[in-house]
Formats: structure tokens, C-alpha cells, sequence
């Protein structure tokens, strides 16, 4: 899987919350085109690197590239248009209907009408949410069409990178499934690249082309699920896969 | 993006300069062109029958007088006449050598008239002769209760330490007052309590206290069967009742204002000022009228005065309390709003703006009304800006509170999306902080339109006004035409705010029932 050049880059940057290092200097490519999973237990460091690469906190040390130029606060206006971001639960805004949601940067950056409503009805046929969803508030969904929403508003501006923090985290199992299968389809229909946080191993193997394995701050190993499997990098990798194998097996017997 | 919102703020607190701006052109509009002589009395009957045969009198000159009666304390009427607010007001010599112009070298006894005149005069103020009666201070007692205990003047009370006294508030502070009395006598009670002088009446008779300070021109007096104790040490000043006027009234208001002023010079005796003083206050008739009926009996005047209908009164008054509620709380809004973003904004700043709106809070509303006085004068202005003042602390510190709970997964959310901060706060955190300011802005409200009564010390007007003076006149009715009013104004500001919160609080932020 030989790519072009990478869409964003982690390049040594390192980040401190208050004394405590969140992430030890790591360097990381996102692959153009591609999905990227970042993979690993709580408090590894997949979230903040995630928050990196969205502009959200500024690292202490390195450089975040995009397309090859520093991200700093003035590229950040003209970039942020181009990265569609799902949150954990959603993200939604309360006192907005889900539609309001969706078109709210479309309005603030003044679309026509006919163009909003036109992609709007596009965006709903992908993430199949019904028209009679996207007029109610974000209290009056369910946590799954919740999610679709955020989709939605994610992809308004037809952005090159969509980034996800464990999107169905907050989701029951069925839900879940359903969803998980929706995903992995629309990523392959729009050919974006993509970066999702998640702590399962299951997940990301479905959804991911590169899995990108951390642990306490920085990453441990890169590549397929075939490489985290037979090529471990460490002891840690091989524990990491077996825990979550075993919970696999019990489920099947 | 900083700076649009500050820009924000910048015409949110011009348009406050432009709304101060406005109302202080008028002041001086007014000031300019005016041909009016304004007479003020402090809020006891007896200052307020007076300022109301004064102001018929002129009225029945040809003089046009506008009134300002009922104002609350003799430094606030003092200062007003001082700064310009008020033209004429009737005073007593006694307080004015004691308390006004106490400590001033040379202060020498109150029936010196010549050392008073000077005195009064490098102020810019001018004195008529005495009206004609001694308005002074005496210690009253129940005459069953003097006879008991063999009270007959003030010394013999050194033999009663378990007396419970009764004084108001404003002889329990003054020179020539308790604290002086105390000493001259050597008094060792120590159960002493501040209370209305009005009230007080009522606290002897129910024989919750033994003693009060009264005038010797109030009916009480008679009404209660009072004994007022004899002074044998001469330490009550005189309190010759005169009228006060500025010099400046001759030029500008004319030479037959001040001529008409001197027509009461010793007209008025102690009998007659306690009968009046009676007519009002037990008999319940308007002050008014017992102004005009003292009038026409030794004048021969037929005084005239606006006559108007207790319900258009009461309307008017209603006017007068909604205006001083609204533009207060408008002008809190415009500039209370702003600075709670600024204060949620700006942590250090933030912490600064809290306090500050938080002392003024502690001001006591009359301590602040009086600090308007050489600011603002007297009337409506000055009661607007003390409104203002504690209507801030709600709404900024709802504000604050409202924006400062707006989560900051939702925060990150809207800043992710590419939003720019101006609009992060327009779109997002103000309107999930509007449950909370809106609610901040309701008590400010309910608040004013109670505190806005306390308007009527100063000269504003408003609901307060019948319900001072009803408390002054013992008249229930004349109470209620106030507080039945104030309290439906309370409800219905309550019930509009409501309402508004159904057309600005956004649908998904209301409580539903759960589904």
C-alpha cells in the first residue's frame, strides 16, 4: 500500500498537561486517502495526538504538518474548513435542531440555499437519517442517529480529512454493529482520509488500513493487524491482542 | 475576532454613555430655562404641610412651583438645596447649628441669627424670620407610666436604668441628639433601639418601649396622652422653624417668590402647627387640603393646586415606577451583559468585575441614593443610576455563570467546526448561557420594581410615594394605593419574563416533560 505523500505529519512534537507528559515526542504520518487508526488503552496519548492534529492544542515540542506546511494558528483558518471532526457523543449542539447542527458552518460561511439543502439531502441518504430526524433537537434522538448527525455535519464542507475520537464508544452493542457497518461503507464510498481514535481491536482491524499501536505516550507499532499479530513489536503488542482475542473467544463460546 | 467583540462591548457601553448623555442634556435643558421655583420638605408631615403652604402661596402669587416633597433626611434636602436641585425647603434653626453646619468655627447658639445669616450666606443660601413656633426635641413618656415611676423632667430618668427608650434613627446619631443628652444627664440606660419616629408612637402605646424622642409640635402628644419630660438642663437646642431658600431664587425665579416666602414669617405658632400637624395625621386629611385650609384662614387665600383622582394618581405613580424600573434595568442589560462575557472572557479581569459589582451590592440603597445627591441632584436621575448599580450584580454574575458552564467538549466542538470566536460566542455560548441570563435579568427586575419605592426619598416619584407618606399619616389606604400596585408590578414582571423566555430560550434547552 505505497501512497503519495502523507496528508499530516506529527513530527517530533511532544505535549505536557500541567507536569504530565501526554505524549512523548513522536513522529506520524497520515496517510492521504487512507483510514488511520490510532489504537491503544486509556491514557495512551491517542486522543491528544488527535487533538494535535486538529489544531485543538498546540503542541510543546515539533510540528504538525499539513500538506507538508506548518500548522499554526493563521494556516489553522484556512485548513479547519478541510477536517471534519466526531466526537464521542456526538459534539451536537443543544439549542439547535439537528439540522441547524449540519448547516451551521455552511451558513456562517453563507452557502446559497439551494446548495445547503442540496447537500444536506445528499449527506442524509449516505448516513440514512430521515428528514423528520434531522427537524428535531439533539434530545430528541437516539444515541445512534446522534451519531449520524455529527457525521453529517462533519462531512457539510466536503472536508479531505474526517477525524473521529471513538465514535460509537457511547453506542449499545446492536446499535453499534449497525452503525460500524454504515461506517466502514461510507469511508470506502468517499475515498477520504481518516483518522479514528478507538481502545478496540476489533474495530479498528475493521476499519482501519494502517493501525497505529500506543502505549503511555508514544507509539509502539505500525502497520496491519497481520504485523500486530505475528510481527509484535514487544511484549506490550502481543498482551494488548490477546486481551482483546480472549474476550473475542468467550463471546463465541 | 478579539477585537470584534471588543468592539462589542465598546457600543454596548456607548450606547450607555449616549443613554447618560441624553438624560443629563435634559437635566441642563431644563436647568437653564427654568423659571420654576422648586420647594422641597424632608418626609415628616409636619416639613411637608409646610413646603405645601409655601408652595400655594406662591402658586397663588403667580408663581409656578414645582414640588419636592417627602425627601428622605436633612443632609439630603441640605445637599440638594446646596447643589441647586431644590430651591426652597423649610428648616429649623436648631438642626442647622448642630447638624449642618457642625464644627464650623464660631458655631454659636441657634437664636444667634446674625452668625446663622453669614453663615448660610457664604453657601449661597438665604433664611426668612422665624415661621413662629419652637419645634424642639423632648423625651415623651406615658403620663400613667411618668406618674408610676415620678417622672417629671430628664434628670429624674438617672434613677431608671431599666428604661427601654425608643429613638429614631436619625436622633439617635445627631449631636444635639441622644448621644448629647446622654452625657449632659449622665443617662445609664442601655436598652436602647432605633426605630421610625412614627412607628415609635406606636411602640409606647403598645408599651414595647418607655420612652421616645418627640416633637413638640407632634399630636401625638395629645393623641396618646403623653407627658413630655421637662429639660432642666437646657440641652435641647431652640429649632425655630424657618425657610430656607437659595440666593439665587430673587434673579431667577423673581423678586415676588421671595416676598411671598416672607409672608409667613411668624404666622405660624406652636398651637397652630400641632393643629395642623393633627388634621393630617389623625384626621386623615390630605396634606394638601390642610395647607389650603390654613391658608384660607389667615390669608384669605384661595389656594390652587392640581387637584387629581386617587386611580389617576395611582396610574401616574405606576408611570413613574415603570420608568425608573425599565431604563434602569435596560441600561444594566446594555452594559451588565457585556461585562459578564468580558468577566467569563478574562479571569483576572473577570475577578475584578465580580467583586466590584458585588460590593456595590452591599451598599446599603440609601447610603448609595444619598452619595447621588451632589452627582446627580435629586428626581428620577439619580434613582435610575442607583437602580442600575444593583441590577449589575445579577445579570454579570449570571452571565459569567451562564457562559462559563457552557461545556468545553461543546466549546472544542464549535472551534473545531472552523467557527471564529465572535461567533462561537453569538451562535453558541450565548444562547446555551440564555436560560441562565434571562433568568439573571428577571430577578434584577423584581428586585427594582421593589427597590425603585425607595425612589421616592430622593424625589423620584413612584409607588414609593403614597406608601412613605402613608406610613408617615398612619393611612392604610393611602399605603396600599402604593403597595398593592408594587406588588402586582412584581407579579407581572414576572409573568412577562416568562413569556420572553418562551421566544429566546431556544426549544431544545427548555424543560420538557420526558418523554
Amino acid at each position: 500500500m505505497s501512497d503519495g505523500p502523507p496528508i499530516l505529519q506529527l513530527v517530533s512534537v511532544s505535549k505536557r498537561f500541567g507536569g504530565v507528559e501526554a505524549l512523548g515526542e513522536t513522529s506520524l504520518d497520515v496517510a492521504t486517502a487512507r483510514t488511520t487508526v490510532l489504537l491503544g488503552p486509556s491514557g495512551c496519548g491517542k486522543t491528544t495526538a488527535l487533538r494535535l492534529m486538529l489544531g485543538l492544542v498546540r503542541p510543546d515540542a515539533g510540528q504538525v504538518l499539513f500538506r507538508g506546511a506548518p500548522l499554526d494558528q493563521e494556516a489553522l483558518r484556512e485548513v479547519r474548513p478541510q477536517m471534519g471532526y466526531v466526537v464521542q457523543d456526538g459534539g451536537l449542539f443543544p439549542h439547535l435542531t439537528a439540522l441547524d447542527n449540519v448547516r451551521l458552518m455552511a451558513r456562517h460561511l453563507r452557502w446559497a440555499e439551494a446548495r445547503m439543502r442540496a447537500r444536506v439531502v445528499e449527506l442524509a441518504a449516505l448516513v440514512r437519517l430521515s428528514e423528520d430526524a434531522l427537524a428535531r433537537s439533539p434530545s430528541e434522538l437516539s444515541g445512534g442517529q446522534r451519531q449520524r448527525v455529527a457525521l453529517m455535519r462533519a462531512l457539510m464542507l466536503d472536508p479531505e480529512l474526517l477525524f473521529l475520537d471513538e465514535p460509537l464508544g457511547a453506542l449499545d452493542p446492536l446499535v453499534r454493529a449497525d452503525l460500524q457497518d454504515d461506517l466502514v461503507g461510507i469511508f470506502r464510498r468517499l475515498g477520504k482520509s481518516v483518522v479514528l481514535v478507538t481502545h478496540d481491536l476489533a474495530e479498528a482491524a475493521l476499519f482501519g488500513d494502517v493501525l497505529v499501536l500506543m502505549q503511555d505516550g508514544h507509539v509502539v507499532q505500525r502497520g496491519a493487524l497481520d504485523d500486530l499479530v505475528t510481527r509484535p513489536a514487544s511484549p506490550f503488542v502481543t498482551r494488548f491482542v490477546r486481551a482483546q482475542r480472549r474476550l473475542d473467544v468467550d463471546v463465541k463460546a | 475576532m478579539k477585537g470584534r467583540r471588543l468592539r462589542s462591548m465598546g457600543v454596548a457601553s456607548a450606547g450607555f454613555a449616549a443613554a447618560l448623555a441624553l438624560v443629563a442634556a435634559r437635566g441642563d435643558a431644563r436647568a437653564a430655562a427654568d423659571e420654576k421655583l422648586r420647594v422641597a420638605s424632608k418626609a415628616f408631615t409636619e416639613s411637608v404641610i409646610l413646603a405645601e403652604i409655601v408652595s400655594q402661596l406662591e402658586r397663588s402669587a403667580g408663581v409656578q412651583v414645582e414640588q419636592r416633597t417627602g425627601l428622605g433626611g436633612s443632609r439630603l434636602v441640605w445637599d440638594a438645596l446646596v447643589s441647586g436641585a431644590v430651591d426652597v425647603y423649610p428648616e429649623y434653626t436648631g438642626t442647622l447649628v448642630d447638624e449642618i453646619l457642625g464644627g464650623e468655627p464660631g458655631a454659636s447658639e441657634p437664636h444667634d441669627r446674625a452668625w446663622l445669616v453669614r453663615a448660610l450666606a457664604a453657601r449661597g443660601v438665604g433664611m426668612t424670620e422665624p415661621l413662629g413656633f419652637n419645634n424642639t426635641y423632648a423625651l415623651g413618656v406615658r403620663a400613667a407610666r411618668a406618674r408610676d415611676l415620678g417622672l417629671r423632667r430628664l434628670s429624674d430618668l438617672r434613677a431608671h436604668a431599666e428604661l427601654r427608650f425608643g429613638f429614631s434613627n436619625e436622633f439617635m446619631s445627631r449631636h444635639d441628639g441622644w448621644p448629647g443628652l446622654r452625657q449632659r444627664y449622665g443617662l445609664p440606660q442601655t436598652k436602647i433601639r432605633g426605630l421610625d419616629h412614627e412607628l415609635a408612637y406606636r411602640a409606647l402605646a403598645g408599651g414595647d418601649i418607655d420612652a421616645t424622642d418627640v416633637y413638640t409640635t407632634d399630636p401625638e402628644i395629645r393623641r396618646d396622652a403623653l407627658v413630655p419630660l421637662q429639660d432642666d438642663l437646657e440641652f435641647f437646642r431652640r429649632y425655630d422653624a424657618v425657610l430656607l431658600y437659595r440666593l439665587d431664587v430673587e434673579a431667577r425665579v423673581g423678586p415676588e417668590a421671595l416676598a411671598t416666602l416672607r409672608r409667613l414669617q411668624g404666622r405660624i405658632d406652636a398651637r397652630t402647627m400641632m393643629a395642623l400637624n393633627a388634621r393630617a395625621q389623625l384626621d386623615h386629611v390630605p396634606q394638601a387640603d390642610v395647607a389650603a385650609g390654613f391658608l384660607r384662614e389667615a390669608f384669605g387665600a384661595v389656594a390652587t393646586r392640581a387637584a387629581s383622582s386617587a386611580p389617576r394618581m395611582i396610574l401616574a405613580r405606576v408611570g413613574e415606577h415603570l420608568a425608573l424600573v425599565g431604563v434602569s434595568l435596560l441600561v444594566a442589560i446594555l452594559c451588565g451583559v457585556p461585562l459578564g462575557i468580558l468577566a467569563a472572557k478574562r479571569r483576572r479581569v473577570g475577578q475584578i468585575v465580580l467583586a466590584a459589582v458585588g460590593v456595590i451590592q452591599t451598599l446599603p440603597t440609601l447610603a448609595l441614593l444619598v452619595f447621588m445627591i451632589p452627582l446627580f441632584g435629586i428626581g428620577a436621575f439619580p434613582a435610575v443610576v442607583a437602580l442600575f448599580l444593583y441590577s449589575l450584580l445579577p445579570i454579570v454574575r449570571n452571565t459569567h455563570a451562564g457562559l462559563v458552564g457552557v461545556s468545553g467538549a461543546l466549546r472544542e466542538s464549535a472551534e473545531a467546526l472552523g467557527l471564529p470566536r465572535g461567533a462561537v460566542l453569538r451562535l453558541i455560548e450565548l444562547p446555551l448561557a440564555s436560560p441562565l441570563i434571562l433568568a439573571g435579568i428577571k430577578s434584577a427586575a423584581v428586585i427594582n420594581v421593589g427597590t425603585a419605592t425607595l425612589g421616592a426619598l430622593i424625589g423620584a416619584g413612584g409607588l414609593g410615594q403614597p406608601i412613605f407618606t402613608g406610613i408617615r399619616l398612619d393611612d392604610v389606604g393611602l399605603i396600599l394605593q402604593g403597595a398593592i400596585p408594587a406588588s402586582l408590578l412584581a407579579l407581572a414582571v414576572q409573568g412577562a419574563f416568562e413569556l420572553v423566555e418562551r421566544f429566546v430560550v431556544p426549544r431544545g434547552l427548555r424543560a420538557r416533560p420526558t418523554r
